[in-house]
């Protein structure tokens, strides 16, 4: 005699049917898939913005005439920063170098120049975290302090519109993300609700034996953590394909694209089971209660 | 072991199920509960099995209080009632055994001794050749039967049986009949609902008999009776 466990009760479900254990993976796996299509959108909006963000630099200029080992000697000091992840000193000459290789059109003036007009200095980047108009005004602040800086500059406007479109876009991430997520608890927990009304009789001969809510309820939840962790398998299956189509058909502009990590993959099984969970867990609580 | 003191029911939709009904049900009778559809059976036998609450009045169940039960004390007390239905309500892809299991499963009763627990009391009600045979494959005499025995296999002090024999033909109804004998014999309390005045009559057991509601006769009192 085979005894049954919560585990094989919810696996029983499946075997028995078949179609109706299909379509509910199915729904949550499209469900699921919509939320992990918006994460990749998002995902990538994210990894252009990290790399428009590597362009965050603060830079000081030095005064013409301050001794070398000065500028070193504090160099080590902006160095020390919280904020600052490297520090490049680029003097007279460098700058001007630089100047006649990247400013091609006003190479002549350059070559024609006696004495050179373009001033030394500090060329900061800050850690990623950092990359922020407060964290890179309050670094701004701090080197205008030091006597031989004359002025420091870090793209104010360009790094605050950053900070905007960086809000912005978290917060939409949000709102969307979470709205998916609510249909997909919605969607998943119709499907186990059907499970459950198929089910009406048997729970009721469970209650009646004398099965307590909690042994009705294990293998439900069981069947839904198994649905939502299949229907999280199928989204990512879905969202990968989408991703190498995608790649294959754009390839000029989807060089930079990106798929989700292990991790984020992870997380999002671990998602996927839970709103199973959840799902399941609603619906059954409303079945016990009324029955 | 049931008792019902001035109980009345009230159901939410205004039908007015039992009014002021009172009986005692010693333990070791045999207990026919007759009377029309409507006349209050089913009310009581809910009332017993804990599925509705006494509008007024106390029902005594084994010792629980069923107007005073919480949600975790109703499976406790369910564990004491052995229940069947005239609809024998089997769960029908799994096999005899495993319907009998079932009712030992759910009270969480440990792994080891539970196959010569189901045969023993499948062998009880001689079904123990039909152990691995589901539901449809057999009659409505032997369906009872496995009913009959998912009920027993607890030990239980009482045994409910609501209409058991509606289902049957004669000669599976006496089966069952004989049956319940038996399991009254072993000193288990058997309250059975029937329109089945021919099976009441002659046997000697107590009746009560509802009627819009009210008990309008009991043997027992009857007699001078125990109750």
């Amino acid at each position: 005699m085979r005894s049954s466990t919560p585990f094989r009760e919810a696996l029983r479900t499946f075997r028995r049917t078949p179609l109706l254990s299909a379509l509910s993976v199915a729904s949550i796996g499209f469900s699921l898939f919509t939320i992990g299509l918006f994460a990749l959108v998002a995902l990538n909006f994210r990894h252009s913005l990290q790399n428009l963000a590597e362009r965050v630099e603060v830079v000081a200029f030095v005064l013409r005439g301050t001794p070398t080992e000065t500028i070193t000697a504090a160099s080590q000091d902006v160095q020390a920063f919280p904020e600052v992840l490297e520090v490049r000193y680029v003097n007279e000459e460098q700058a001007l170098s630089r100047a006649r290789q990247e400013l091609v059109e006003f190479k002549d003036a350059y070559r024609d120049l006696e004495a050179n007009p373009l001033p030394a200095s500090l060329e900061l980047r800050l850690k990623p975290e950092f990359r922020d108009a407060r964290s890179a005004q309050a670094v701004a602040e701090r080197l205008r302090g030091f006597p031989f800086v004359d002025d420091v500059r870090f793209g104010r406007d360009w790094v605050q519109r950053l900070d905007r479109l960086r809000n912005l876009a978290a917060l939409v991430g949000l709102i969307i993300g979470l709205a998916f997520a609510i249909v997909a608890v919605v969607i998943i927990g119709v499907t186990i609700r059907i499970t459950v009304l198929q089910r009406a009789t048997e729970i009721a001969i469970m209650r009646l034996v004398g099965a307590t809510n909690q042994y009705i309820r294990g293998p439900f939840l069981l069947e839904g953590a198994l649905k939502g962790v299949l229907g999280g398998l199928l989204a990512v299956l879905m969202c990968w394909v989408m991703y190498a189509v995608f790649r294959r058909t754009a390839s000029e502009v989807a060089s930079g694209v990106v798929f989700f990590g292990a991790t984020a993959i992870a997380i999002g099984l671990v998602f996927g089971t839970l709103i199973g969970l959840l799902g399941s867990l609603l619906s059954v609580g409303r079945h016990l209660k009324n029955v | 072991m049931i008792r019902f003191q001035h109980v009345s029911k009230t159901y939410p939709n205004g039908v007015e199920a039992l009014r002021d009904v009172s009986f005692h049900i010693a333990k070791g009778q045999f207990v026919f509960l007759t009377g029309h559809s409507g006349a209050g059976k089913s009310s009581i036998l809910s009332l017993i099995l804990a599925e509705h609450r006494p509008t007024a009045g106390d029902v005594r169940v084994s010792g629980f209080p069923v107007g005073k039960l919480t949600a975790n004390q109703v499976p406790r007390l369910r564990r004491k009632l052995g229940i069947v239905f005239q609809d024998f309500r089997l769960l029908e892809y799994r096999t005899v055994e495993e319907n009998v299991a079932f009712a030992l499963e759910v009270t969480g009763a440990r792994r080891e001794g539970m196959a010569s627990r189901v045969m023993r009391v499948l062998t009880r009600v001689g079904l123990a050749s039909k152990a691995h045979v589901y539901p449809k494959e057999l009659s409505g005499g032997e369906q009872q039967r496995v009913a009959i025995a998912r009920a027993l296999v607890n030990d239980p002090p009482i045994f409910i049986a609501d209409e058991p024999t509606g289902n049957l033909d004669e000669r599976a109804t006496r089966g069952i009949f004989q049956l319940l004998q038996q399991i009254n014999g072993g000193g288990t309390v058997v309250v059975m609902a029937t329109h089945n005045l021919a099976l009441v009559r002659d046997t000697g057991y107590r009746v009560l008999e509802l009627k819009g509601g009210q008990v309008v006769y009991d043997s027992a009192q009857e007699a001078g009776g125990t109750a």
